[in-house]
């Protein structure tokens, strides 16, 4: 049996692979923004693009995110299908009009006759001491445009298959990746492949409890679970990737198994999309479920400069192992 | 002699308020009973020399009619204007004159559906600014895109919208161009390459811009003509869209509807420059007479041609006016006085103009002009009356749409058990 053939890469450049070849297939797909042709990218997404398709693929913006988020999508309403990078998601903020009046809602209030192909792509969530302004997390803030669908990127392998599906998408998607973890390193397969834009992923199937994370506390679960297999506990760790819509099928395979449930994200614990899913979950499981929804959440605070207050801020691998102590019952 | 008995009480009233202004400047808003009551009309008089009323037309034997424009265009990094005079002849002075009927019609049409609350929401009519939308359409065709705010029912009815499709939008019917799902600020004909129709002020600047960027990736020879009015003047997407327009030489043109009140706020309250085509540096302009179609149409033309000449954007700015208020809320009244609307309806009426060119060069009689309107306004009440009859969208509308038909999905809400959305 022939073996697979793969290379290694980070997740940036997964990213750049699975960007450049949707731009090799279908020369409508266009990238926009800031500092993404010559400079390359600010975080070199975008390396030697601008050498490859033109500068008028690969459009260097003015700082200017509301008018050209609009304008990707008056572009994207013709039949271009633009990549809108956000240099860091949160400035995106200044663009919220054009993303939740015109992009989310023209499909329906033009009665079907607009779609809006459009991707927009950042890094977000909180880095290392970058400040509260930059450490944004922009799902819970779009979760409830509807129209929108909304995917987070943890690995190179998922992160070039999202790029690839939500460029392929008729419906706007918004992608989000993680600062911190863009020097992730990861085999792919040489050949090419796409990722569900609606699915969730299993990253470790198990028996006790289920443990719903995505991005980069993704990380964390598998830190603690370490530790918490140690300890005798069989955690089911599925990695959600699709925000919106969120993937009911197999979320609820996996609380009919174990009954327990926990979610571990990186959002504010106020509206966050851990709310919604825990109601999501309550609502549709109730009777499989053997005790209460854990969640844990950002602290509800900007996130602060100082090195061991942002640490307080995220939720920390020994925090997780406490909270599956707490809802399994000591072992 | 209603009007001037009025005139002169409100004339007495201001000398015993001590108004030291000369009605020829622009009124300003001054404490006490006139605080909200602003002069407009005589501003606008002293450029109207009574011309606009009785336009000078010329007939040749070839049956063309050579119309003048009488205000002159102004203009901004434009070596020269279009021409003060506009060649026409008998059946596009008529279709002119019917396409803006249709419109007058069915805004008043849509005035009372309002009022006996078939229409609800946010209503906002387009009568008085009917040249603009015919104007357009004298210069593009339906391959370039238009783009607009939310008094659309004009410009949709211009690009080949319905009154039928226009009254089962307004009344939130199926048979709506947008299946009654959009409502009166959001109008589209995906056809003609009408995009809508938006709510937000300001944001068709740049969409206009992606629209015209998607038409020059593509190489098409085509322009874009996203319009804004007074209001939007001020917003910053605007500057920012502008210049994006600029850099990249996007075939846009950028057409502001100067109405001169942004809600109930006049223009000299909320700018401090009032005009428009003028505060680009870099963009050239050329403000028009927006009452006088015929204007409307030579200041496209030459827009269009720059653009496709690949110069860039350029901005088209009509003085234009609109008789109903803001929308159906606002009586119009409080920050205008009635003078000054009437005025406006006597001096430079858009349909009025035309019908005295038809008239002169006796192109049809008084009677037939009035049959014309009566036909018009039975086929504006026909249409009212079939939308009145026409179904509501299902329930299954309620979730249509939501997304683009994809993957056999069923998404559903938070609420699983109610909001589900089929995405085959």
């Amino acid at each position: 049996m022939p073996r697979l053939l793969r290379h290694e890469l980070l997740m940036f450049e997964a990213l750049r692979e699975g960007l450049g070849e949707e731009m090799e297939r279908d020369p409508n797909v266009c990238v926009i923004g800031e500092d993404v042709g010559d400079y390359g990218g600010s975080y070199k997404v975008t390396k030697g693009f601008s050498e490859k398709f033109g500068s008028w693929r690969v459009l260097d913006t003015p700082i200017a995110e509301n008018s050209f988020t609009g304008m990707a999508i008056g572009a994207a309403m013709t039949g271009l299908r633009p990549v809108v990078e956000g240099m860091n998601m949160g400035f995106l903020l200044l663009a919220y009009n054009q993303i939740a009046n015109n992009c989310g809602m023209l499909h329906y209030t033009s009665g079907g006759q607009f779609t809006i192909p459009v991707v927009i792509r950042g890094p977000g969530g909180v880095g290392r001491q970058l400040g509260a302004e930059h450490s944004q997390r922009l799902e819970s803030y779009f979760q409830s445009v509807p129209g929108l669908q909304m995917v987070a990127c943890s690995t190179p392998y998922n992160a070039k298959g999202l790029m690839k599906a939500a460029i392929r998408c008729e419906n706007p998607v918004i992608l989000y990746e993680h600062v911190l973890l863009y020097n992730l390193k990861e085999k792919i397969p040489d050949e090419e492949y796409t990722c569900c834009l609606e699915e969730a992923e299993m990253v470790r199937p198990g028996t006790d409890i289920t443990i719903l994370t995505y991005s980069r506390m993704r990380y964390h679960v598998t830190q603690a679970a370490k530790t918490l297999v140690d300890r005798g506990y069989d955690p089911e760790i599925i990695d959600i990737r699709s925000l919106k819509p969120f993937d009911m099928y197999t979320i609820g395979e996996s609380v009919k198994k174990t009954h327990r449930v926990l979610i571990v994200e990186e959002c504010m614990r106020t509206g966050g999309i851990g709310a919604s899913l825990r109601s999501a979950i309550m609502e549709s499981f109730w009777d499989e479920l053997d005790g209460p929804i854990g969640c844990l959440s950002s602290q509800d605070v900007p996130t602060p400069y100082s090195g061991p207050l942002e640490e307080l801020t995220v939720v920390q691998p020994h925090q997780i192992v406490t909270a599956v102590e707490n809802l399994c019952g000591k072992k | 002699m209603n009007g001037s008995k009025s005139m002169l009480k409100l004339a007495a009233a201001a000398l015993s308020k001590g108004l030291q202004e000369s009605p020829l400047k622009s009124g300003l808003a001054e404490k006490g009973n006139f605080c909200r009551t602003v002069f407009l009309t005589r501003r606008y008089s002293a450029e109207c020399s009574g011309k606009e009323t009785n336009p000078t037309s010329k007939k040749s034997d070839s049956g063309e009619i050579d119309v003048e424009i009488p205000v002159k265009f102004d203009l901004h990094l434009l070596e020269s204007g279009p021409s003060q005079v506009t060649t026409t002849n008998k059946e596009e002075l008529m279709k002119i004159y019917t396409d803006m009927q249709i419109i007058r019609r069915a805004e008043i049409a849509a005035d009372m559906l309002f009022k006996s609350q078939m229409i609800r929401g946010f209503c906002h009519l387009y009568d008085g600014q009917e040249a603009v939308s015919v104007g357009l359409e004298r210069a593009l065709s339906y391959d370039d895109n238009v783009i607009t705010a939310y008094r659309d029912h004009g410009i949709f009815l211009g690009r080949g919208g319905t009154v039928f499709e226009l009254f089962s939008e307004l009344m939130g019917k199926r048979t709506g161009c947008a299946l009654g799902k959009g409502g009166s600020m959001h109008l589209y004909h995906r056809e003609h390459n009408f995009w809508g129709g938006w709510g937000i002020v300001g944001t068709t600047p740049p969409l206009g811009a992606g629209l015209a960027f998607g038409q020059k990736y593509e190489k098409k020879p085509n322009v874009t003509a996203a319009i804004y009015g007074d209001g939007a003047g001020n917003q910053g997407q605007l500057f920012e869209a502008q210049n994006l327009a600029a850099l990249w030489n996007l075939p846009l043109i950028l057409v502001i509807e100067n109405n001169h009140f942004g809600m109930g706020t006049a223009e000299w309250r909320s700018s401090k420059k009032t005009t428009h085509y003028d505060r680009v540096s870099y963009i050239p302009g050329i403000k028009t007479d927006g009452m006088d179609v015929f204007a409307v149409g030579e200041a496209f033309k030459l827009c269009k041609e720059h653009c496709l000449s690949g110069k860039g954007p350029i901005t088209l700015e009509a003085d234009t006016y609109r008789y109903h208020g803001h929308s159906m809320s606002d009586p119009g009244s409080t920050y205008r006085s009635r003078q000054e609307i009437q005025g406006m309806r006597q001096e430079r009426d858009p349909i009025e103009r035309v019908r005295k060119i038809i008239l002169k060069e006796e192109l049809a009689t008084n009677e037939e002009l009035k049959d014309l309107d009566k036909q018009i306004r039975h086929e504006v009440d026909e249409a009212s009356a079939k939308a009145r009859e026409a179904e509501f969208p299902g329930e299954e509308e309620l979730f249509a749409n939501i997304y683009k038909a994809d993957s056999g999905l069923i998404v559903t809400g938070c609420d699983r058990k109610h909001s589900k959305v089929q995405m085959s």
